[in-house]
């Protein structure tokens, strides 16, 4: 969190005297805020396939099921990723 | 089970939940593109149904990996969906990145875009997915049932 305040009162200084500092301050805000919404993600859909690869070796019978909810299980947790993604292009390119 | 070694040759089950999610974004997308384009406009229009064939892009692509490498190992499998996952993310941003200073590109339709459609996709599809041992994929289409005879020379009767 202090890292982000640093920023943020960087930012607000470097804004006051350069316009061009405001734009390169909000490119870095916009990375930070990518780069920290596709962390939770990995992170989460690397338990999640490790879990499933578990259950399909406890039971092979149910590997077809287990994929089914592995494959939501990723497209959702994904989704996070992709909104962290969205607030990034708005950010950078809006 | 050597996860090296263990592969799954049959039907892919991600594969046909995937096919099923595509068949319904198609049917939606004039839908989505109507919205953003009175919304946002042309641009919005446009960029609204080039965020609908990222999204079913995607999805293809993700069920693609995980069912390839399925057939190879369970080993395999694991990385293909992790790293698959960054690749595309990956493909994800240089699509829109190639596009952004194009005269068309409306970044509000196209970032609503991505995420009510995954989203909208992912939980409408909870619907048509039958999650049990018979079926492990989509749920059997229901048949339909033949008019049994009504009149009493009929030999059912």
């Amino acid at each position: 969190m202090e890292a982000f305040s640093a920023i943020v009162l960087q930012a607000e200084e470097a804004s006051q005297f350069d316009p061009e500092a405001k734009n390169i301050a909000a490119a870095a805000s916009a990375g930070y805020a990518y780069g920290l919404a596709a962390i939770g993600p990995a992170l989460g859909i690397g338990f999640l396939v490790g879990k499933s690869v578990e259950a399909m070796a406890r039971q092979p019978e149910a590997a077809g099921m287990v994929r089914t909810t592995m494959f939501l299980g990723i497209a959702f947790t994904e989704a996070l990723a992709l909104i962290g993604f969205v607030v990034f292009i708005l950010l950078k390119f809006a | 089970m050597d996860p090296m070694s263990t592969r799954f040759d049959g039907p892919a089950p991600e594969v046909g939940v995937s096919n099923d999610m595509i068949k319904r974004g198609v049917i939606v997308a004039p839908v989505l593109i109507a919205i953003c384009g009175v919304i946002w406009g042309a641009d919005g229009a446009w960029s609204s149904a080039y965020g609908v064939v990222i999204i079913l892009a995607n999805f293809a692509l993700a069920a693609g990996l995980i069912a390839m490498a399925a057939k190879i190992s369970v080993g395999l499998m694991m990385g293909a969906t992790l790293f698959g996952y960054l690749t595309r993310l990956g493909l994800i941003f240089l699509a829109v990145f190639l596009v952004k200073d194009t005269s068309w590109i409306s970044f509000p339709a196209i970032g609503s875009t991505i995420i009510v459609t995954h989203l909208g996709l992912l939980f409408w599809e909870m619907k048509y997915v039958a999650l049990s041992l018979a079926h492990p994929g989509l749920k059997p289409e229901r048949v339909s049932s033949t008019p049994r005879p009504t009149h009493p020379t009929d030999p059912i009767h």
